[in-house]
C-alpha cells in the first residue's frame, strides 16, 4: 500500500514547475565567472584571425598589397577576395535573399567593411599584420541618406546592374531593394479622403544597434583527418548555421557540428551569418589548424548587424467622436550595403504589418521600400520579433498625434479603439489573427495603479507653475498599449534559407527518474535551463531540479530554428509541453501493466497514475520511469525518450500597457524617470521572477534607445558612435525603478497557453519613454520630434517651442 | 583594440623613473592611471615603445595638509581624494569633483595626476584646478619647478610640461567659503557636456572673493576672473549671478560633437555656471 504523503500540494510544489519563481540554473556559473564563451575556447595550435577594415563608406579597392604581413614572424596567412574566389566564398548569401561581400571584391560599400583577413600565430601578430597590409583606395561619392540614394547617380551595387528585381519582386532604381505592400491601398485612401479627422506625421526610427556585451565570434576547426568540421560560435541559431555552412563549403552536413556555447546576449545581432565566421572557416581549412576571430566592441559596432533605420510616413484617419476609421503607412527602409535583414523569406520588412496595433482600424495599407545606402548591412530584430518594435513605435507615436489633432485625452482615444476581448480571433486589416487579449481589461488596471487623472491633474498644474515661472521643469505622462506578434513561426509561411520555422524537443528519462532535454533553441540569456525544464515538470511530474537542459550543439540536439523573435516559448516551449505529453502516453501504459488495470481507468495526478476511486493505488513518474527500464512489459519498447517537432498554428499576441512618467528640464534636456509601470499579458506565466528580469532588462534597452541610443554617421559615411562613450549603453546609474505587474490571457492554441515575453519590454518600452517625451511638451505645442531624446535633441525641442524666453 | 609591441618599466623612485624619461626620450611615456592612454595605444592612435609605470613609486602618493597648504601626490587615485576625511574639511570640493569623474572602478584606477597632466580638456580636474589656482610640481632632469595650473595649458594635450618631465604632485590654498562643482553629463562614464567649478567667499553679507572655471568647453580649461570680477562685492543677487555668468560665456568656446551643437553647449554653459554659483553661495 501506499504512503499517501507528501500531500498533493507539496508534490505540486516540489515540481517547481509552471509558475514556479525557481532561481535560475545558470547563474551559479555565470556569477562566479565559470561560463563558457567562444572566447574562452582554447585548443592546441590555435591561430588567430583579425581583419584589415576599410576606413571608407564608399570606395574602390585599387590592390592589396600582403608582402609585409606576410614578411611579419608569425603571420601564415592573409585572405582576400581573389583566394577566397576560386572557392566561390568571395560573397555569400544572406538571409534576406541578397548577397554580401565576404571580403572586398573590387570595392567597399560601408565603413569597417571587411578587406582581408589575418590569420597569425596570436592576436598580438595577427593586429600587427594588419597594420602592414597595405590597401590603396580610391574614394567614390557616398550615399547616407536612403531619400538621397533613391535619387542619385551613383551605383552602389554594381554587381547588380542591369537586374531589374530582387529577391523580393521590382527594382524600380539601383539603390532600391523591394518594394512591398500589405492591405488594401486604394480602399484606405478612399477612407482618407473622405475622414472626419486625418492626421499625419512622419516618425524615423533611428538606427542603432543590439550591442550584446559580448560580441560577435567563432572557433573554426577542420578536422583533415576525419573530415569533420567543427565550429563554435556566437551563434542564435546553430542548426542553420550547419546548413548555410554546408551548403556554402560543400562539406557534407553529417560532417558539421555547429556548437554555441554560453552566449552572452544576442538581441538579434547573432542572427546573422558574418563573414568573420567564413573566414575562419576557410582559413582552418587552408592551414589545418583550429583559428578563432573574436571582434572587439568597435567592430561590433561598426560592422555587425544594425537595427531599425525606417522612416516612417503615416496618415490616420477618424471621425470627430475619435473612431479610428483607416491606416496609410509608406516606410523608406535604409538597410545599408547589402540586404542582410533577418526576417522570415516572405517578410522583406518583417512583421511590420502588425502596425495596426491594438486598435480595430477597419481598413489599412503599408507600403515599404528597401533601400541601399553606405552604411554597415543588418536591419535585425534588436530585442523584438521582426520589425514589431517599429510597427509598435509607429502606431503609437499616431495616436498620440491623432490625440493632438483631435484634442483628445491619448488613454481615452485608445479606449475607444482598443479590440474588444469579444472580438477575438481577430483578423486585423493587415491579415493577422490575433490569438487572445483583453485589452480594456489591462488598460483600466494600468491607469488605476498609477492614478491617471491625479497624474493629468498634477500636470496641469506643472504647466500652469512653468507658466508663471516656478518651475523649469515639466512633468510627461507615457501611455503606450502595444500588442506584438512573435513565435515565428508556422511552417506554411514562415521559413529562414527554406528551413521552416518549427521547433524541437527531445528527451530522455533516466532510470532513477532525472532526465535530460535538449531543444533546437539556444539561450543567450534568457535562462531557457531553468524555463524549459519547469515546463516539462509540470508536464511530466518529475522535478525541475532533476532535468537537464542541453541547447546549442548540432550534434546533440534536434533540428531547431533557434531563438530570436520571442520564439523560444512559443514554439519550443511548445515542443517541450507536446514531448513531454508524449512520454506521459507511454508512461500511463507502463503504469497500467504496473498497476493491473486498463489504462483507462488510469487518472493523472501531479506526478503519478492514480487508479480511479481508489487513490491509494498509484505509480509515481519516478516508479515507471524505473519499470520502463527494468520490466519486460508486453508490447511495449523499453525505455522512456522521445522527440517532438512542433509547427505553430499561429503566431502568439502578447501585450500590455506600459505607462511612463518623467522629468524633465526645459534648460538642460535632462530627464529624470519618477515612475515607470509595467503591465504584461504574456499568456501563461511559467517563472514570475524570470519574467520580472525579462522586462526589467528590455525595459533598460527600451529606455537607451529612446534617450540616447544609436548609430549615426557624418555626412561621408564615417560612423560617430562606434565606442561606449558614445554609444549609449545605461548602467545602474541611468536605470530607473520599475513596477511590474500583470494579466494572464493564455493562448488558446499553445499547448500551455505561453506567449513569450523577452521583447515585449522592449517594443512597449520605446513608445512609452517617447511619448512621455512629446506629451511634456504637449501643452506647448509639439506633435512630434525624432528619437533618440538625448539631452541636445529635448533641449531642440524646448528651444524651438520658445521655451528658453 | 589590440596595442602594438612596447617595453614596460616599473621604476621605484622619481629619479629612475627621470633618467629613464631622459634617456628614452619621446619613444617613452609615463602612466598612471592609464584611462587615457591605454585607450590610445589600443586604438593604435598612441605609438609608444615604452612605458614607464609609475604605480610603485611610493614619493607620488599621498595626501598632505599643513595648515591650509594641500599638498596631493600625482599617484593618489580619485577614490583616495573621495575617501580622505581631512581633505574633505578643508577642500570638499574635491570630493565632490572626484565623485563626478565616470563610476567606481575608474576612480579605483584614475589618479589626480594623470588626469591634470594629460592635458584632455574632458577632464574635470584641470578645471576645478584653475579655480583653485594651483600649482602643479615638476620634476625632470634639471630638478624640480613649479607652474601654475592657470599657466600649464596651452591646447589640447597640450602643456608647459616638458617631454622629459614628471608631474609628481599637485599643491594648492584650502578655499575658504562656499564651493560648488557642477556638471551636466549624458551618463556615467562620459565626459562633461558643461561643468563649472565656483568658489565663493562670503563677509557681511557680500561677495569677498571668488573664483570661476570650466570645464570641456574650450580646447583648454578655462579660468574667468571677469566671472569672479562680477560676483566680488556684490550681494550675489540674480543680477549678479546673470553678469557673471555672461563674463564666464565670453570666454569660452565649445565645439560641436556627439553632445551637441555649440549653441546647446553655450546654453547648457550658461545653466550650469548659474546653477553653481548659487550652489556655492549657498555654501558661502
Amino acid at each position: 500500500m501506499n504512503d499517501l504523503s507528501p500531500s498533493r500540494e507539496e508534490r505540486i510544489a516540489n515540481l517547481k514547475g509552471l509558475g514556479c519563481s525557481r532561481k535560475r540554473v545558470e547563474d551559479v556559473r555565470f556569477t562566479q565567472g565559470k561560463g563558457n564563451y567562444v572566447d574562452d575556447i582554447k585548443l592546441p595550435g590555435m591561430l588567430q584571425g583579425d581583419f584589415v577594415r576599410s576606413p571608407y563608406a564608399h570606395a574602390r579597392v585599387i590592390s592589396v598589397n600582403k608582402e609585409a604581413a606576410l614578411a611579419l614572424p608569425g603571420v601564415i596567412a592573409v585572405l582576400t577576395a581573389e583566394d577566397l574566389a576560386p572557392l566561390n566564398l568571395h560573397w555569400m548569401p544572406t538571409l534576406a535573399g541578397d548577397k554580401q561581400m565576404v571580403l572586398a571584391d573590387g570595392k567597399v560599400l560601408f565603413q569597417g567593411q571587411e578587406v582581408a583577413f589575418v590569420v597569425a600565430e596570436d592576436r598580438y601578430i595577427a593586429a600587427d599584420a594588419v597594420e602592414l597590409v597595405e590597401v590603396e583606395y580610391e574614394e567614390l561619392p557616398v550615399l547616407t541618406d536612403p531619400f538621397a540614394a533613391l535619387e542619385s547617380d551613383v551605383v552602389l551595387r554594381e554587381d547588380l546592374e542591369g537586374q531589374s528585381a530582387g529577391a523580393h519582386g521590382p527594382r524600380r532604381h539601383h539603390n532600391h531593394i523591394f518594394l512591398w505592400e500589405e492591405g488594401d491601398k486604394a480602399a484606405t485612401e478612399q477612407v482618407l479622403d473622405s475622414a472626419d479627422v486625418v492626421a499625419e506625421e512622419m516618425i524615423y526610427y533611428h538606427r542603432t544597434h543590439p550591442c550584446p556585451l559580448e560580441t560577435c565570434g567563432a572557433v573554426a576547426s577542420m578536422d583533415k583527418v576525419n573530415g569533420k568540421l567543427t565550429l563554435w560560435g556566437t551563434f542564435q541559431a546553430p542548426h542553420v548555421v550547419r546548413t548555410v555552412a554546408s551548403l556554402l563549403s560543400g562539406i557534407e552536413e553529417h560532417n558539421i557540428r555547429v556548437v554555441s556555447p554560453d552566449i552572452g546576449g544576442g538581441f538579434g545581432n547573432k542572427v546573422g551569418v558574418y563573414p568573420g565566421y567564413v573566414c575562419s572557416i576557410v582559413a582552418s581549412i587552408v592551414t589545418g589548424r583550429p583559428v578563432k576571430w573574436v571582434e572587439d566592441r568597435m567592430e561590433n559596432l561598426m560592422a555587425t548587424a544594425f537595427a531599425r533605420d525606417y522612416w516612417m510616413k503615416g496618415r490616420i484617419a477618424a471621425t470627430k467622436e475619435g473612431k479610428i476609421t483607416g491606416l496609410w503607412c509608406h516606410v523608406t527602409a535604409d538597410h545599408g550595403a547589402f540586404d542582410a535583414c533577418a526576417d522570415p523569406t516572405k517578410f522583406p520588412a518583417g512583421f511590420f504589418h502588425i502596425c495596426t496595433g491594438s486598435y480595430d482600424i477597419p481598413v489599412a495599407y503599408v507600403g515599404v521600400d528597401g533601400v541601399y545606402t553606405n552604411k554597415a548591412p543588418g536591419g535585425v530584430a534588436y530585442r523584438c520579433s521582426f520589425r514589431v518594435t517599429e510597427a509598435a513605435y509607429f502606431i503609437e507615436r499616431m495616436v498620440e498625434v491623432l490625440a493632438i489633432e483631435l484634442g483628445m485625452d491619448a488613454a481615452e482615444l485608445r479606449r475607444i479603439n482598443f479590440i474588444r476581448a469579444d472580438q477575438f480571433p481577430y483578423h486585423s486589416a493587415l491579415g493577422w489573427e490575433y490569438d487572445s487579449g483583453d485589452y480594456h481589461t489591462a488598460w483600466d488596471k494600468a491607469l488605476a495603479a498609477v492614478d491617471y487623472a491625479g497624474l493629468r491633474r498634477e500636470q496641469a498644474g506643472r504647466v500652469e507653475a512653468f507658466k508663471r515661472g516656478e518651475t523649469r521643469k515639466l512633468l510627461g505622462i507615457g501611455l503606450t498599449h502595444f500588442t506584438e506578434i512573435v513565435g515565428a513561426g508556422p511552417v506554411k509561411n514562415c521559413d529562414i534559407l527554406g528551413m521552416g520555422m518549427f521547433d524541437s524537443c527531445e528527451i530522455r528519462i533516466h532510470p532513477t527518474g532525472s532526465a535530460i532535454a535538449r531543444l533546437g533553441t539556444i539561450s543567450q540569456g534568457q535562462g531557457h535551463a531553468t524555463t524549459f525544464a519547469q515546463i516539462l515538470a509540470s508536464e511530466i511530474g518529475l522535478p525541475a531540479d532533476s532535468i537537464t537542459i542541453e541547447e546549442g550543439d548540432t550534434d546533440t540536439a534536434p533540428y531547431g530554428l533557434g531563438t530570436y523573435g520571442s520564439r523560444s516559448t512559443p514554439v519550443a516551449g511548445a515542443a517541450a509541453a507536446m514531448v513531454g505529453r508524449k512520454i506521459r502516453a507511454k508512461a500511463q501504459m507502463i503504469a497500467a501493466w504496473l498497476l493491473e488495470v486498463h489504462e483507462g481507468d488510469l487518472d493523472w495526478d501531479v506526478d503519478r497514475f492514480v487508479v480511479k476511486g481508489a487513490p491509494e493505488r498509484f505509480k509515481t513518474m519516478k516508479d515507471i520511469a524505473y519499470a520502463a527500464y527494468n520490466q519486460a512489459i508486453p508490447g511495449l519498447e523499453p525505455g522512456l525518450e522521445a522527440v517532438s517537432y512542433y509547427d505553430p498554428p499561429n503566431m502568439t499576441y502578447p501585450f500590455g500597457a506600459y505607462i511612463c512618467v518623467m522629468e524633465i528640464d526645459v534648460d538642460t534636456g535632462e530627464h529624470e524617470i519618477r515612475q515607470f509601470y509595467a503591465l504584461d499579458d504574456c499568456g501563461t506565466r511559467i517563472n514570475p521572477m524570470v519574467i520580472e528580469g525579462q522586462v526589467h532588462g528590455g525595459l533598460t534597452e527600451a529606455l537607451a534607445i529612446a534617450m540616447g541610443q544609436e548609430i549615426a554617421y557624418d555626412d561621408i559615411g564615417n560612423c560617430k558612435t562606434a565606442t561606449l562613450m558614445d554609444f549609449f549603453i545605461p548602467t545602474a546609474w541611468e536605470t530607473p525603478n520599475y513596477t511590474t505587474d500583470f494579466t494572464e490571457t493564455p493562448s488558446p492554441h499553445h499547448p500551455i497557453g505561453a506567449k513569450g515575453v523577452g521583447e515585449s519590454p522592449n517594443v512597449g518600452g520605446v513608445p512609452a519613454f517617447s511619448n512621455a517625451v512629446h506629451d511634456a511638451f504637449r501643452a506647448f505645442g509639439l506633435r512630434h520630434a525624432h528619437m533618440p531624446h538625448d539631452h541636445w535633441r529635448i533641449w531642440k525641442i524646448a528651444n524651438q517651442l520658445g521655451l528658453h524666453g | 583594440m589590440i596595442p602594438a609591441a612596447f617595453e614596460y618599466h616599473r621604476p621605484v623612485d622619481v629619479t629612475s623613473a627621470a633618467s629613464l624619461l631622459r634617456r628614452l626620450g619621446d619613444e617613452a611615456r609615463v602612466l598612471a592611471g592609464g584611462h587615457s592612454l591605454i585607450p590610445m595605444m589600443k586604438l593604435r592612435m598612441a605609438a609608444i615603445e615604452h612605458l614607464i609605470d609609475l604605480q610603485d613609486i611610493d614619493a607620488l602618493k599621498g595626501i598632505s595638509i599643513d595648515g591650509d597648504t594641500v599638498t596631493i601626490g600625482a599617484m593618489v587615485t580619485q577614490a583616495e581624494l573621495i575617501a580622505h576625511e581631512g581633505l574633505a574639511k578643508v577642500a570638499p570640493i574635491l570630493r565632490e569633483a572626484a565623485l563626478q569623474i565616470a563610476d567606481p572602478q575608474v576612480r579605483y584606477m584614475g589618479t589626480l595626476g594623470g588626469n591634470v597632466a594629460n592635458g584632455d580638456p574632458g577632464n574635470d580636474m584641470p578645471g576645478l584646478m584653475q579655480a583653485l589656482g594651483a600649482a602643479f610640481l615638476l620634476t625632470g632632469p634639471d630638478g624640480a619647478r613649479e607652474v601654475a595650473a592657470r599657466d600649464f595649458y596651452e591646447a589640447a594635450y597640450m602643456t608647459a610640461r616638458e617631454e622629459d618631465e614628471i608631474l609628481t604632485a599637485v599643491r594648492f590654498t584650502a578655499p575658504p567659503g562656499g564651493y560648488a562643482y557642477e556638471k551636466q553629463k549624458r551618463k556615467i562614464g562620459d565626459y562633461a557636456t558643461a561643468a563649472a567649478a565656483v568658489l565663493i567667499g562670503k563677509e557681511g553679507g557680500r561677495v569677498a572673493h571668488a573664483s570661476v572655471a570650466m570645464t570641456n568647453l574650450s580646447d583648454t580649461p578655462v579660468w574667468s576672473p571677469a566671472a569672479a570680477k562680477a560676483l566680488t562685492g556684490t550681494d550675489c543677487g540674480p543680477e549678479a549671478i546673470r553678469a557673471a555668468t555672461e563674463a564666464a560665456l565670453a570666454d569660452i568656446d565649445p565645439t560641436e560633437d556627439n553632445r551637441g551643437p555649440v549653441a546647446f553647449k553655450r546654453h547648457v554653459a550658461g545653466i550650469i555656471i548659474t546653477r553653481a554659483i548659487q550652489r556655492a553661495w549657498s555654501r558661502a
